[in-house]
C-alpha cells in the first residue's frame, strides 16, 4: 500500500441495471457511486433483492450496465472486461466448485484459465491448500466437502491468480458460526497481503466486524456510506445510560446542558445520555459527578448498532428483512 | 493461441468428466443396438418394396441409426449444463479471461468424440449382421455424425444458457427434435414417403446428412450428395458455435 492518497480501486458513476420482466421494468440498480480505495475491505450492505449481488456482477463482468459508468482495478469495465477479468476474483454464492470434481483438480483448473502453466498451476494450488487448510479434503470429491471447507475451497479458486481485488457475494451465508469465523479470518488475511476485498452481506455484525467501509443500499440505492463508526455515529451517536446513589433528578440536571450532551432524559429509574462519542463523554460525566459528591452506582455505554443505522435510513429493520 | 490453448484445456476439464463416467457410452450405444437387434430384421421384406433405396436393409438403416445417435446422443447435454449453472460453476468460469469460444467449443468438442466414439462401437457391431462398408467410408460417415453431435450440442448449450432449467430444456429440445428425425429419413427412408410430406422433409438439413450417409455406405464416396450434406452441416455447425459461443459470453442470471 502506498501513501497518503487512497487510490480508487473501484469507481462508479450512476450505475445502473434494468431487468424486463413480464413486460415490466425494474429497476434494480438504479444509479449507484461507489469509490473503493485500494487495500480496503468494502461491505455491501442490504437486504435480499436490494441491488447488492447485481451491482457486484457488473463491477466482476458477468452482467452488462443499463447505464451509468465505471471503473473496476484501473480499467474501464465498457470497453476493457477482458483486462478487468485478469485483475480480479470473484466468489459467487453458489461458489463454483463441481461437486464431481476434486478440490485439488478444480484449483489446478482454475490456475491454468488464468494462463498459468501446468506446473505452476500446481504449485499454486498446493500452496492454497496449505493456507486454507485443505489438506484432508484436497483430493476429494468436493460433494463430500463440509459448509465450511467448501467455501474456503471457492475462496481459493478466487485467489488462484493473486488478484488485486476479490468479489465476495455473501460469503458467510449459511454457514456455523465457526466456519464463518475462519471465513472472516480469510478475508483479514487477504487485507494483510493488500488484497482489496468487495463483499457484500445481509449481517450487520459481519459488516461491523470485517470491513473498513460500508455502503447501505437498499431499492437499488446507495442510503449510507461510510466506516461502520460514522454511519453509527451520524445516527445517533453513543448511549449512556447511569444511575447514582440517591436523587437520580439532580444527576440529570447536573449532566443535561453540557456541550457534549444531545438529549437526555429519565428512563425507568436511571439516567439516559444521547452522546456524539461516548469515549469522551464518559470521563466528564465522572468527573461532574465526582464533583457534585454523587455516587455512580452502575454506569454503561452502549454504541448503536448498524441495525439502528439501516433502521434510520430505510424505515425497517434488516433483522426483519433479511429473515 | 489462446483460443487453441483454452480449448484444449475447456475440452481435457469435460473429457476428464467424461472417462470417469462411462455408464453413459455404454447407454448411449445401448439404445442403437437395441434398433439394430428388435427392428432391423423387420426392415429385411420392406427392403424389397419398391421406392426403397439400394443397398440392402442393414446398408439402408445403419447410417440413419448412427445419425440419429449423433443427434440424440447431444440432445441431452444442455443437462449437464444447468447442472453446473446451478453449481455456479459457468459463472465462475465466465469471470476468467478464458476465451468465450472456447467455452463452447471445448466441451462440444467433448460430446463430439464421445459421439464419434460411439458410432464406431455401433458400425463394429453392425458388420457381422451384414452391413458392409469400406474403411475410407467409415471414417467420412463418424465425421458427417460427428459433425452432427457438433452442431447438436451447441444448439443444445445455447437453448441450456437461454432457459437455465431442465423443466424447460427437456419439452423444447425433445419436442424440436422428434419432427427433425422423423422428417430425414432416419426409420425408413423418405424416397418412399408421399410429395407433400417429401417437400417438407426438403427444408430438413438432416434430411440431407442422411442422404450423405446413405451413399457412404453404398461406395459412392464421390457421390455430389455426400458433399452436400458434409458442406450444409459444416456451416450449420459454425453458425450453431458462434450462437452458442455468445450465449456464454452473454449475462446468464
Amino acid at each position: 500500500m502506498e501513501g497518503a492518497r487512497p487510490e480508487a480501486v473501484i469507481e462508479t458513476r450512476g450505475l445502473r441495471r434494468v431487468f424486463k420482466s413480464r413486460g415490466r421494468q425494474v429497476e434494480a440498480v438504479a444509479g449507484v457511486d461507489l469509490d473503493v480505495r485500494r487495500g480496503e475491505i468494502f461491505g455491501f450492505l442490504g437486504p435480499n433483492g436490494a441491488g447488492k449481488t447485481t451491482t457486484l456482477r457488473m463491477l466482476s463482468t458477468l452482467l452488462a450496465p443499463s447505464g451509468g459508468t465505471a471503473r473496476v482495478a484501473g480499467c474501464d469495465l465498457a470497453t476493457q472486461p477482458g483486462k478487468i477479468r485478469e485483475r480480479i476474483g470473484y466468489v459467487g454464492q453458489a461458489g463454483g466448485a463441481d461437486r464431481e470434481i476434486t478440490g485439488r483438480t478444480e484449483l489446478v483448473f482454475q490456475g491454468r484459465l488464468y494462463g498459468m502453466p501446468t506446473a505452476a498451476a500446481q504449485k499454486r494450488a498446493a500452496e492454497l491448500i496449505v493456507m486454507l487448510e485443505l489438506d484432508g479434503a484436497a483430493d476429494r470429491k468436493v460433494g463430500t466437502y463440509s459448509g465450511g471447507q467448501k467455501r474456503r475451497l471457492d475462496i481459493g479458486l478466487g485467489l488462484v491468480h493473486d488478484p488485486e481485488l476479490l468479489f465476495l457475494d455473501e460469503p458467510t451465508t449459511g454457514l456455523d458460526p465457526q466456519s464463518r469465523a475462519r471465513v472472516w479470518e480469510e478475508v483479514r488475511k487477504m487485507h494483510d497481503r493488500g488484497t482489496t476485498v468487495f463483499l457484500t452481506t445481509h449481517y450487520l455484525d459481519e459488516a461491523d466486524a470485517l470491513c473498513d467501509r460500508v455502503a447501505i443500499i437498499d431499492y437499488g440505492k446507495i442510503v449510507a456510506e461510510g466506516t461502520p463508526e460514522e454511519l453509527k455515529r451520524a445516527i445517533a451517536g453513543d448511549v449512556v445510560t447511569f444511575t447514582v446513589a440517591g436523587e437520580q433528578q439532580r444527576a440529570l440536571d447536573l449532566v443535561k446542558d453540557q456541550d457534549f450532551v444531545r438529549e437526555a432524559r429519565l428512563e425507568n429509574g436511571s439516567v439516559h445520555l444521547y452522546v456524539d462519542r461516548g469515549e469522551v463523554a464518559m470521563p466528564a460525566i465522572l468527573r461532574l459527578l465526582d464533583g457534585a459528591s454523587l455516587q455512580l452506582m452502575t454506569v454503561e455505554l452502549h454504541r448503536p448498532s448498524l441495525d439502528d443505522v439501516f433502521l434510520r435510513q430505510t424505515g425497517r429493520s434488516l433483522r426483519e428483512t433479511a429473515a | 493461441m489462446k483460443l487453441i490453448r483454452d480449448t484444449w484445456l475447456v475440452f481435457g476439464r469435460y473429457f476428464g468428466l467424461f472417462i470417469h463416467n462411462p455408464v453413459w457410452v455404454a447407454l448411449g450405444v445401448l439404445q442403437p443396438v437395441l434398433y439394430l437387434v428388435l427392428f432391423a430384421p423387420l426392415l429385411r421384406p420392406i427392403a424389397a418394396m419398391r421406392g426403397f433405396p439400394p443397398g440392402g436393409a442393414y446398408n439402408v438403416f445403419v447410417p440413419g441409426l448412427l445419425v440419429q445417435l449423433g443427434m440424440f446422443g447431444a440432445a441431452g447435454v444442455g443437462f449437464s449444463l444447468i447442472a453446473e449453472l446451478r453449481m455456479g460453476v459457468i459463472e465462475r468460469l465466465r469471470v476468467t479471461p478464458v476465451s468465450r469460444v472456447a467455452l463452447l467449443f471445448g466441451r462440444a468438442l467433448r460430446d463430439m468424440f464421445s459421439i464419434v466414439l460411439q458410432s464406431l462401437i455401433l458400425i463394429l457391431i453392425a458388420l457381422p449382421f451384414g452391413l458392409s462398408i469400406h474403411p475410407l467410408g467409415i471414417v467420412v460417415v463418424l465425421a458427417l455424425i460427428g459433425l452432427i453431435g457438433l452442431l447438436t450440442a451447441s444448439i443444445g448449450y445455447a437453448v441450456a444458457l437461454a432457459v437455465k432449467s431442465e423443466d424447460s430444456y427437456a419439452p423444447i429440445v425433445f419436442t424440436s427434435a422428434l419432427p427433425i428425425l422423423l422428417l430425414s429419413g432416419v426409420l425408413l427412408p423418405m424416397s418412399i414417403a408421399p410429395q407433400w410430406l417429401q417437400n417438407i422433409a426438403a427444408i430438413n438439413p438432416l434430411l440431407y446428412a442422411v442422404d450423405a450417409a446413405r451413399h457412404v455406405f453404398n461406395d459412392n464416396l464421390g457421390d455430389p450428395s455426400v458433399l452436400k450434406g458434409v458442406v450444409i452441416l459444416v456451416v450449420l455447425s459454425v453458425v450453431a458455435v458462434v450462437i452458442g459461443a455468445r450465449q456464454f459470453g452473454r449475462a446468464v442470471a
